[in-house]
């Protein structure tokens, strides 16, 4: 197979938004596992995070390969969406779409959007920290450390304001993309209803998952400096 | 009943279109909506104005050359019919209608309410036919034993008129429903089996190059589709289309 040959075609881009998408959503669920740990225990959640945050093979493969899936994703989007866009260059002067599709399928490119800003924020609040603490400032690895930044950042009810909204968004981007995604690859059979109920599933809980750790956290803060104020 | 109609007037090709409004009254609800835009041309002819263009054939949803958006929808407000089964009963009286071509690149419009659709027909070319011997000794075409599944499957795709509606109504002007119809009524069937891989290769390059978007998997398509086509046929292409180029 002629690989750029593939990609240059319109099923070709799918398909590879398709494989980038399931290689994100498969992070996603170790990202919201590991974040789920902190609600449990700070211990566990300062493990796992040492861990993630020192083995070199996440360290020096997965990592890079994480970024080049995202990097990719959304490049491939904006192109798609350029190359949808052209296809009419003259708009209709009335369409209805309610009835056809979901307003979600639609406006994908937007939650994308969204999600693209909040990353930007993920990044700038954990990774450039994380990147500039191991590797600029040389600092020893402190196994203590992962469980206070996480709750820190959490304190500002702005930036958990933002994170919810970006997660509902998220939700909103997988409601239509992880059941489409199969589409694309080719998947349309017996196996579709259960496919669509599974990600439906994954869509909701996932996204609420984060919202949920975010507000425990903000709350657990408000309670302690009401507590303290008293 | 009277109506209020606002219909896309362009010269041809190289000119500016826009809106017009006209108003048409004592209009039947026994009128199929072709006939209503009949009455409309006499009268403007009458008048000594230009006729409003607009493409029909058989009128009777199978050639499928009657493309109109009709407020805001391929083919009006009816599901699972063609403009020329539309009938004037849909509307009340004091209704406004929107008139309007399907609108892509890959359709250009040629005047008025016609639009070019020739991009379906080179699609075709590149790849919807088979090789059979036509030395003599054809071989009956009921001689090869079919699946029945796949023979009903292959009929459903094969039910497709060419319309464009799924390109109309796709916010991508994606023409991947029809293509995939296409490729599909082929894939199934024994007789299709000797083009099968160049068949999906050359189709899908072809409406690539034709200017259309990419499927992004909302299902408008399939929802304002005449035919009933299901989005299942692009599943089945993207298989074709993978398995294709993995073999190549």
């Amino acid at each position: 197979m002629n690989t750029m040959i593939f990609l240059s075609s319109s099923i070709g881009k799918k398909v590879a938004m398709s494989l980038s998408a399931f290689f994100l959503i498969s992070f996603l669920l170790l990202h919201v596992a590991i974040n789920l740990l902190s609600v449990v225990s700070a211990e566990m959640y300062n493990e796992a995070s040492h861990f993630m945050g020192t083995n070199p093979i996440i360290q020096f493969v997965m990592q890079p390969i994480l970024i080049f899936g995202v990097l990719f994703h959304f490049t491939m989007g904006f192109v798609l969406e350029f190359q949808n866009k052209s296809a009419r260059p003259i708009k209709y002067e009335m369409k209805k779409e309610k009835g056809n599709s979901s307003w979600i399928s639609r406006n994908m490119i937007y939650s994308g959007l969204v999600i693209l800003a909040f990353l930007g924020l993920h990044f700038y609040d954990f990774w450039i920290p994380e990147i500039k603490y191991k590797y600029i400032d040389l600092q020893a690895p402190d196994k203590h450390r992962y469980f206070a930044e996480l709750v820190h950042k959490f304190e500002d009810p702005m930036r958990v304001g933002f994170y919810a909204i970006s997660f509902i968004l998220l939700m909103m981007h997988l409601l239509h993309g992880f059941q489409s995604a199969f589409q694309s690859l080719g998947v349309n059979n017996k196996f579709t209803p259960g496919i669509k109920k599974m990600a439906w599933a994954f869509s909701v809980a996932v996204p609420l998952a984060f919202v949920f750790i975010a507000l425990f956290h903000h709350l657990k803060h408000y309670i302690q400096m009401l507590n303290n104020h008293i | 009943m009277d109506l209020k109609l606002k219909i896309w007037r362009q010269k041809n090709a190289a000119a500016k279109g826009k809106i017009v409004d006209y108003d048409i009254s004592e209009v039947s609800s026994d009128m199929s909506f072709l006939e209503m835009l009949d009455v409309l041309n006499k009268e403007l002819t009458e008048k000594g104005d230009e006729p409003v263009s607009f493409d029909h054939d058989c009128r009777e949803g199978i050639c499928g050359s009657c493309s109109l958006q009709i407020n805001g929808r391929p083919h009006g407000p009816d599901g699972g019919i063609t403009t020329c089964q539309l009938h004037m009963r849909k509307f009340k009286n004091g209704d406004s209608i929107v008139i309007e071509p399907f609108r892509a690149k890959a359709f250009p419009i040629v005047k008025d309410l016609i639009i070019d659709r020739s991009a379906f027909d080179r699609v075709q070319h590149a790849g919807a036919f088979i090789s059979v011997n036509t030395s003599g000794n054809t071989q009956d075409a009921n001689a090869t034993p079919i699946n029945k599944g796949n023979a009903d499957h292959a009929f459903d795709a094969a039910s497709c008129i060419g319309c464009g509606a799924c390109v109309a109504a796709c916010k991508n002007a994606s023409a991947m429903l029809f293509v995939a119809a296409k490729v599909s009524q082929y894939a199934l069937l024994p007789q299709g089996q000797v083009e099968r891989e160049m068949r999906v290769t050359n189709m899908v390059s072809q409406m690539d190059e034709e200017g259309f978007g990419a499927c992004t998997n909302t299902g408008a398509c399939e929802a304002e589709c005449p035919k009933g086509i299901s989005i299942t046929n692009i599943a089945r292409m993207n298989r074709e289309f993978i398995g294709s180029n993995l073999k190549s």
